[in-house]
């Protein structure tokens, strides 16, 4: 009666052994590790030609690396310390130039036979390896302002293509756009025109007794969907190529919900930097500087009409034309270097070929003069206003170069004149991520320093093992025989579950380590329902065989039951919960899962070894039984 | 070894009516603790940022506050975190600052000061995310409730849906007044362990009810005040073993998984604790209470199997 059928051992063993196998590899530590991959998708490829780059870079600097191998796209060395990784990174940064990210990353020291059957060990949520975690909301009415700004300027240029007289083209302050004509028949081609030219633009019939003759247009809802859409991808491509920048090993870059974006950036230790960069908006005009007027003139506060105030670093003011000679848009590379004439930094600038010709054609008749280069940064803040929050967006615009222009600036040229190398670096950078095209605001921020994330996995595993240790030592003493089977069985259990998060890549998070724990303690709770089944038929006279059928019988649709309610509360912080929480949640319901195959076949696998084949069975060891 | 020898069923229900004031009182303190004091909500719900740092000798608290009224931040909660070298920082969501930023030119600050300072953690929490956190946490609650009810209306009656729902949710405010009496930080993963114990502890309710099933087919001459005694006597040893094995692994969690897991740990000691009690003697007095009788749950063709449980 207590016997399983072969094929029933053969899996229960398969099973195990296989859980046992996959759990292995978060056996093994983690070696430091440099992670090279191309900087710009379609770029150079990573090859065995990079690895022999990377080889003599490393025997140049003294450094004998580990070993390495490339997978999707990106090298991996291991090196033999952290101290090392550091020194190797800058040497091997140095030898492949900018075109490859080099960073820091920790590789798992699987065995190669591990490896080559998939097991790798489980994904560290950011608590437990340290590294910054960003929500970022991308500003949806700023992208349809802007949309809206460029329809405006396009309409202008069609109207004035073909000759249709208006009065003004503008966007009015709450929102749409409006267009002016000079009488009814103009409206009428314009109307026409603007309805052929845009068909994403809705345009409202005019009030024919307006004898303003005005139109109002609006980006139909489709579009605007399609607007926003898009600001948002176009955002988290910007976002990846600046994260590319950082130098991060497996960011995180994803798009939660309609307007946010989630990066993940393991191990950033330096998280000022990563917020600079991730967060600004930041663009570059050029203008000429007005020397026909005088600035002190414009500081006591007349400023000439065609001209405007800024202010240099150094706080001294600069009158600059309002016509914008060239914007950062045009931009497609910036790189840092040392300007050879001064020896000090400067920013090397590339143009795409409209802009190259645009600026071309503006400086042919300025040479001699003087040049100013805007730099524009934007940023948001949260601001009380009457005891509500309101985030403000500032512009900060700033004069960070005035140069007199030598000669006829076309493609490339050089922006001289930067404080520091760190802060040519960081312009470059920008500049060369493009700017970003809607304003972003960081929401959330979670943080945790390396040394933390290392004590939250000690705390982790001692919370486990202690856990563990105490139920097992209770088990053993009062159910016995019964109790080193469910034990077993809870052992199995661990396994499964490391296993299967293994698999499934899955991120492990701190209140994940805390949900195996608490599996460790829940799992029990089916093999004591069913000893207490057990030890009751028992005492009711049953004989050891009959009591044990029983007792697993009955306590199976019981067991069900109470996982089932666990199973929805799981459920619910799964579909409600955000990051760690669901972290929790996904290891809780994985746990009842493998807790039910664990409990019930498990144990009642070893018990039948075990008793299932004595003929006859006086008595098992299960602890006292012997009152009634 | 067994440590449950009940010959007789205990007459829990003889004095169910001193259970349910027992837990009304404490029902009601907890309400009241939850009204007066409130929550002590965690940046997770309520916006601001939180930063742990650590310095190499035990952290002069007056001079981390000297640092932050230096930056304008008044009367910003400093205090020591785990250990003496360990200060934790909670700063509201501040005016004309990002979140973001702040943390940086803080961790400066204090690195100026002192630059054995090292900033351990940060989380900053936008106040629109705040809110939705808090509205999420409050949605699944109400899906874990109504789950459950559905659940035991279709495994039992509705009677009973309704007794372990009550029972349990007076377990949940009970955790929340304990919160709200000490002030303990109620964070996400604390919110987190409260929907957990929900879950967990409707599983000896359920329990409970397949034995009061059981016994209504058993012992037929029995009053139904009988019947809920002896289903509760019968499964006592088993919900204190089990609750007793979840209770080792949660002290584990406590003593050994550090600050970020202690109130975690807390909500589920307190949650296993009145877990036991709720179930056995709320939930089955409350089910007695709406009138449970054998007519409910045999009817003449018995549902098979599932009736036959522990």
């Amino acid at each position: 009666m207590n016997r399983y059928p072969a094929w029933k051992y053969l899996f229960v063993a398969v099973v195990v052994a296989a859980s046992l196998v996959y759990a292995l590899p978060n056996l093994y530590g983690k070696d430091p590790a440099l992670q090279i991959s191309s900087a710009a998708s379609g770029g150079i490829e990573v090859s065995e030609l990079t690895w022999l780059e990377v080889e003599t870079a490393l025997e140049a600097a003294g450094i004998k690396p580990g070993a390495h191998s490339i997978e999707t796209g990106s090298l991996l060395v291991r090196m033999p310390d952290e101290e090392t990784q550091l020194r190797a990174r800058e040497a091997v940064q140095k030898q492949l130039g900018s075109g490859y990210v080099v960073a820091l990353n920790l590789a798992p020291a699987t065995p190669a036979w591990l490896h080559s059957i998939g097991a790798e060990p489980m994904f560290l949520g950011l608590d437990l390896r340290g590294g910054v975690h960003f929500l970022m909301e991308v500003d949806m009415d700023a992208a349809v302002t802007k949309a809206e700004e460029r329809y405006v300027s396009d309409i202008r240029t069609l109207l004035r293509e073909k000759s249709v007289r208006y009065k003004t083209v503008a966007r009015p302050a709450e929102g749409g756009i409006s267009i002016r004509f000079r009488d009814a028949d103009q409206r009428e081609a314009g109307i026409r025109l603007v309805e052929n030219e845009f068909p994403d633009l809705a345009v409202t019939a005019p009030d024919p007794a307006d004898d303003e003759y005005e139109v109002r247009a609006a980006i139909k809802q489709t579009a605007i969907t399609e607007t926003r859409r898009f600001a948002l991808q176009q955002n988290i491509t910007t976002l990846r190529k600046r994260v590319n920048e950082l130098g991060v090993a497996e960011p995180v870059i994803q798009q939660q919900g309609i307007n946010r974006i989630v990066v993940q950036l393991p191990g950033v230790q330096d998280t000022a930097r990563a917020k600079e960069i991730l967060g600004a908006t930041a663009t570059l005009e050029f203008r000429m500087v007005d020397e026909e007027h005088n600035v002190q003139d414009a500081v006591d506060g007349r400023v000439p009409a065609g001209s405007r105030l800024y202010k240099e670093r150094a706080g001294n003011p600069v009158l600059l034309e309002k016509q914008v000679m060239l914007t950062g848009d045009y931009i497609i590379d910036a790189v840092s270097g040392i300007d050879p004439t001064s020896g000090g930094p400067d920013v090397t600038i590339t143009l795409d070929g409209k802009g190259a010709n645009i600026f071309s054609r503006a400086t042919r008749d300025e040479v001699g003069k003087r040049m100013a280069v805007v730099f524009i940064e934007t940023k948001t803040e949260t601001v009380q206003e009457n005891g509500v929050d309101v985030r403000r967006r500032t512009t900060g615009e700033e004069v960070i170069n005035v140069a007199t222009i030598r000669e006829q600036l076309g493609k490339r040229f050089h922006i001289t004149g930067l404080d520091s190398t760190n802060e040519a670096r960081n312009l470059a950078l920008l500049l060369r991520a493009g700017a970003l095209a809607t304003p972003i605001d960081i929401i959330e921020e979670r943080t945790v320093g390396p040394s933390l994330g290392a004590e939250n996995i000690a705390r982790g595993f001692h919370s486990i093992w202690a856990g563990f240790a105490a139920i097992a030592v209770f088990m053993i003493i009062y159910y016995l025989m019964f109790g080193v089977t469910s034990v077993l069985a809870l052992g199995v259990n661990v396994a499964l579950l490391v296993a299967l998060l293994s698999l499934l890549q899955a991120t492990l998070t701190l209140p994940g380590m805390a949900a195996i724990a608490l599996t460790v303690g829940m799992a029990i709770d089916a093999n004591v329902l069913i000893n207490e089944r057990i030890r009751e038929e028992l005492r009711n006279g049953n004989s050891p065989q009959a009591s044990i059928h029983a007792g697993y019988e009955r306590a199976f649709l019981t067991i069900v039951d109470t996982n089932i309610t666990t199973l929805i509360a799981g459920l619910a912080l799964f579909l409600f919960g955000s990051g760690p929480i669901r972290g929790f949640a996904v290891v809780l319901c994985l746990g009842i899962l493998t807790s039910m195959f664990s409990a019930i076949m498990v144990s009642r696998c070893l018990v039948n070894l075990w008793y299932g084949s004595r003929r006859k069975l006086a008595k098992v060891a299960i602890g006292n039984t012997a009152w009634k | 070894m067994e440590f449950f020898k009940i010959r007789k069923d205990i007459p829990f229900m003889r004095h169910a009516l001193v259970f349910n004031v027992i837990s009304l009182v404490t029902f009601v303190l907890a309400v009241v603790f939850l009204t007066v004091r409130g929550l002590n909500l965690g940046v997770d719900f309520t916006g601001g940022t939180l930063m742990e740092v650590t310095y190499a000798q035990p952290a002069d608290l007056e001079k981390v506050r000297g640092v932050l009224t230096g930056l304008g931040y008044h009367d910003v909660p400093v205090q020591n975190y785990g250990t003496a070298r360990d200060v934790l920082i909670r700063l509201p969501v501040v005016e004309n600052e990002t979140g973001a930023k702040l943390s940086e030119s803080i961790g400066a600050a204090l690195r100026e000061a002192d630059n054995s300072a090292q900033v351990r953690r940060v989380e900053f929490v936008g106040p629109q995310v705040g809110d939705e956190l808090l509205e999420n946490g409050g949605l699944a609650l109400l899906f874990v409730s109504i789950g459950i009810v559905i659940y035991l209306w279709m495994r039992f009656e509705w009677k009973f849906g309704v007794a372990a729902i009550i029972a349990n949710l007076h377990d949940v405010v009970i955790i929340l007044g304990f919160f709200a009496f000490f002030q303990w930080d109620f964070s996400l993963s604390v919110l987190a362990a409260v929907l957990a114990v929900l879950g967990y502890s409707v599983n000896e309710s359920v329990v409970i009810f397949d034995r009061v099933r059981e016994n209504f087919r058993k012992m037929r001459d029995a009053s139904v005040q009988h019947v809920i005694d002896n289903a509760i006597t019968r499964t006592l040893s088993r919900t204190i073993i089990t609750h007793g094995s979840t209770q080792m692994a949660v002290l584990s969690m406590l003593l050994f998984g550090g600050e970020t897991l202690h109130y975690f740990a807390m909500a589920l000691t307190i949650g296993i604790l009145f877990g036991i009690y709720s179930s056995a003697m709320v939930a089955a007095s409350i089910v007695m209470w709406l009138g449970v009788s054998r007519a409910d749950l045999v009817r003449p063709p018995v549902k098979k199997e599932g009736a036959e449980l522990v």
